[in-house]
C-alpha cells in the first residue's frame, strides 16, 4: 500500500528527464510555478546518445534539485508529492529521472506520481496561456501531433507518420554542420539562417495524408539539396540559408495544414502551440494566421515552458494527485511508448 | 472562363480547412461551388502550386471513381486560375452524424457498404487520401457519395492503400471513439468481401507496418 501524504506539504516537485534535458520544477496546487531549473546534455557530435544522456542526468540531478529547492525557497518537507516523467521518451534517460524520483519519494515518505510527458506539455500550455479547451499542436524533437480533449482523454487527430518536426530540423541541422549550444537548440540556428535568407523557395516534397503528415522524405530531399556539389554549369548550388528557409516553409506549411484540418474538423475555438518547436517565430506566425482565419484564439506557450521542463511535470503532477492518481513504486516502471491517447485525464470535466 | 465570377455565391455552406463550399445555382440546378482560398500562412508560390494541383486532380479522380462504380458528385465546371470547382449538390447527412444516430445492425450495414466502396476504389487503382466519415454523404436515394478527393492520387501500390485504411481507422478512432472498433471490423469485413482474403490481408499487413513506424506505438518491435 502507498502512503497518502501525511506531510503538511502543499507543493509538488516534478522531474523531467525524457530526452536530453534534465529538469526539476516545483508547483503548488493553484498553478503557481515556483521553480523551473534544468540542464541540457549537449552531444560532442551526432544526436542524443541515450546512455550518455542518462549519465549526464545522473551527474547533474543533485545540483539541479538543489537549485530548484533554492529557487522556490522551500524545504523538502513542504512537498506533498514527487511527480516524474514516466514516458514516452528514451529508456535510459527516463530511468534516471524515475530513480531520482523514487528515491526522493521514499526518503520523504510521500507519494509518487507518474506523469505522461505529452499530457504535461499540453497542461503547461493551458496553465501559462489560460487557453480553454484548446486544439493543441504539440511539436518537439520527439513528437508532432494535433490533439484535443474529448470524453476523458486527449485524442490524437493528426500526427506524423514517421519522424517528428524537431527531429527533422535537428538532423538536417547536424548534416549542415550546425551545433546546439546550452539553451540554444539547432532549430534556433536554422530559424536564424532562414531569416537571413534571400527567401528563394526551393521545391521540396510536401506530404500531407489526411490529417497526418510525413517528414522523412522532406528531410532526405533537403539534405540532398544541401549536399549537391557546386558545379561549373549554369545551375549554382543553393545557399544554406535558402535551404533552411525552404525546409522551414515546407515543414511548417505541412504541420499548419493538418492543424487547420483538425481545427475545422473539431471546431474548437482556441488553438494552442506547445513543445520545443513552439519557440519558432515563423511557426507561430503561420498558426496565428490559421487561428485568425477560423475565428479561434491563438496561444503559444512561453519559451521557458516550450522545451522539456520540470515545471510542466510538477504542475501535471498536482492535477493527477488531486484526483488520487498516485503511482505505487511497483508500477513506476517507465513507459517508453506511452501514447497521449492512452491516458485518462479526469481533472478535465 | 469568367462564368464562375458571375455565379452568385449565395450561401456559405461549409468553411473547411482547405476550401469553402458555397451553395449556388448552375443553369437552374442547385450546385456547390468549392473555392480553394489562398492560404496566407504559406509562401505564395507554394500555395499556388498546391491549390492548382489539387483543383486539377480532384475532378479527375472523382471522374475516375465513377468509373469504378463509386458515387461522386457530377462536375459542372472547373476554373483552374481561380481554383474553383462547381459540382452537383448532394443533399443528405454526412456519415459522421448518421453513424452516431443508428442502432447497431444499421451501423454494421452502413459500414459494410463503406468498406465495399473503399475496396472498389482501391481495386481501380485509386487512393482517396482523406477517408473520414465527414467526407461521405448518404444521398436521399440511399447511395453513399464520396467527396473531397483533394488529397487523392492514382496509385495502385499496397503502401498507399495501407495508408488510406490507416487514415480511416484513425478518423473512426478520434471521431467515433465509443464504437470505432465495431465500425472498423464491419468496414474491413466489407473490404475483404470485395477484394478477397489474400489481397486484403496483404493490405492489412501493410497498415500494421505503417502503424508500427509511428511514434510511440506499443506494438512497435525494436
Amino acid at each position: 500500500m502507498v502512503k497518502i501524504a501525511r506531510s503538511d506539504g502543499k507543493y509538488c516537485l516534478g522531474i523531467e528527464s525524457s530526452a536530453d534535458d534534465f529538469g526539476v520544477g516545483i508547483a503548488d496546487f493553484d498553478g503557481t510555478l515556483l521553480a523551473n531549473c534544468s540542464d541540457s546534455y549537449i552531444p560532442q557530435e551526432g544526436g542524443i546518445h541515450p546512455r550518455e544522456a542518462a549519465r549526464h542526468h545522473a551527474e547533474v540531478a543533485d545540483s539541479i534539485l538543489q537549485q530548484a529547492l533554492n529557487q522556490a525557497d522551500i524545504k523538502p518537507n513542504k512537498l506533498s508529492c514527487i511527480a516524474f516523467s514516466q514516458g514516452p521518451g528514451l529508456g535510459p534517460s527516463l530511468r534516471t529521472g524515475a530513480t531520482v524520483a523514487r528515491a526522493l519519494a521514499a526518503y520523504l515518505e510521500i507519494p509518487l506520481v507518474g506523469v505522461n510527458h505529452s499530457v504535461a506539455h499540453i497542461e503547461i500550455g493551458k496553465l501559462t496561456t489560460g487557453a480553454q479547451d484548446p486544439l493543441t499542436l504539440y511539436a518537439s524533437g520527439g513528437n508532432t501531433m494535433v490533439t484535443a480533449y474529448t470524453a476523458g482523454r486527449y485524442r490524437v487527430f493528426g500526427e506524423t507518420l514517421d519522424i517528428a518536426l524537431g527531429n527533422c530540423l535537428d538532423v538536417f541541422g547536424r548534416e549542415a554542420g550546425l551545433k546546439a549550444k546550452q539553451g540554444l537548440p539547432i532549430g534556433a540556428a536554422i530559424e536564424q539562417l532562414a531569416q537571413n535568407s534571400q527567401q528563394t523557395l526551393i521545391s521540396l516534397p510536401y506530404v500531407v495524408k489526411g490529417m497526418d503528415l510525413s517528414l522523412s522524405g522532406l528531410l532526405t530531399a533537403a539534405t540532398t539539396t544541401l549536399q549537391t556539389p557546386k558545379t561549373s554549369t549554369c545551375q549554382p548550388s543553393h545557399s544554406l540559408e535558402d535551404v533552411c528557409y525552404s525546409l522551414q516553409e515546407h515543414a511548417f506549411a505541412m504541420v499548419s495544414e493538418v492543424t487547420e484540418r483538425a481545427l475545422a474538423h473539431t471546431e474548437k475555438k482556441t488553438l494552442l502551440l506547445t513543445g520545443g518547436v513552439a519557440a519558432n517565430k515563423r511557426l507561430q506566425t503561420m498558426l496565428s494566421l490559421i487561428a485568425e482565419e477560423h475565428n479561434a484564439a491563438f496561444s503559444v506557450v512561453p519559451k521557458q515552458y516550450a522545451t522539456d521542463n520540470g515545471a510542466m511535470i510538477a504542475w501535471t503532477g498536482t492535477l493527477a494527485y488531486k484526483f488520487g492518481l498516485i503511482t505505487p513504486i511497483a508500477k513506476s516502471m517507465v513507459k517508453l511508448r506511452w501514447r497521449v491517447d492512452k491516458v485518462d485525464v479526469p481533472w478535465i470535466q | 472562363m469568367d462564368t464562375v465570377d458571375k455565379t452568385p455565391k449565395t450561401q456559405l455552406l461549409k468553411k473547411g480547412a482547405e476550401a469553402s463550399l458555397f451553395l449556388t445555382q448552375w443553369y437552374g440546378k442547385e450546385a456547390i461551388i468549392k473555392v480553394r482560398i489562398p492560404k496566407k500562412y504559406r509562401p505564395p508560390t507554394l500555395d499556388q502550386q498546391i491549390r492548382r494541383y489539387r483543383t486539377i486532380h480532384e475532378p479527375q479522380l472523382m471522374h475516375h471513381a465513377k468509373t469504378a462504380g463509386i458515387a461522386t458528385p457530377l462536375i459542372y465546371m472547373v476554373n483552374v486560375p481561380q481554383s474553383t470547382i462547381i459540382m452537383q449538390y448532394i443533399k443528405g447527412p454526412q456519415i459522421k452524424t448518421l453513424l452516431n444516430n443508428l442502432d447497431q445492425p444499421n451501423q454494421h450495414a452502413l459500414c459494410l457498404q463503406i468498406g465495399k466502396s473503399i475496396a472498389h476504389l482501391h481495386n481501380s487503382g485509386l487512393i482517396h487520401g482523406d477517408l473520414t466519415t465527414s467526407n461521405m454523404i448518404q444521398a436521399q436515394n440511399g447511395q453513399i457519395y464520396f467527396i473531397d478527393f483533394g488529397l487523392g492520387e492514382k496509385n495502385a501500390e499496397l503502401e498507399a492503400q495501407g495508408v488510406d485504411l490507416h487514415l480511416f481507422k484513425r478518423a473512426l478512432q478520434s471521431t467515433h471513439f465509443s464504437f470505432w472498433e465495431d465500425c472498423l471490423s464491419s468496414v474491413l469485413c466489407g473490404y475483404t468481401s470485395i477484394r478477397g482474403e489474400a489481397l486484403s490481408e496483404k493490405v492489412y499487413e501493410k497498415t500494421r507496418q505503417i502503424e508500427s513506424r509511428g511514434r510511440y506505438v506499443e506494438e512497435r518491435k525494436q
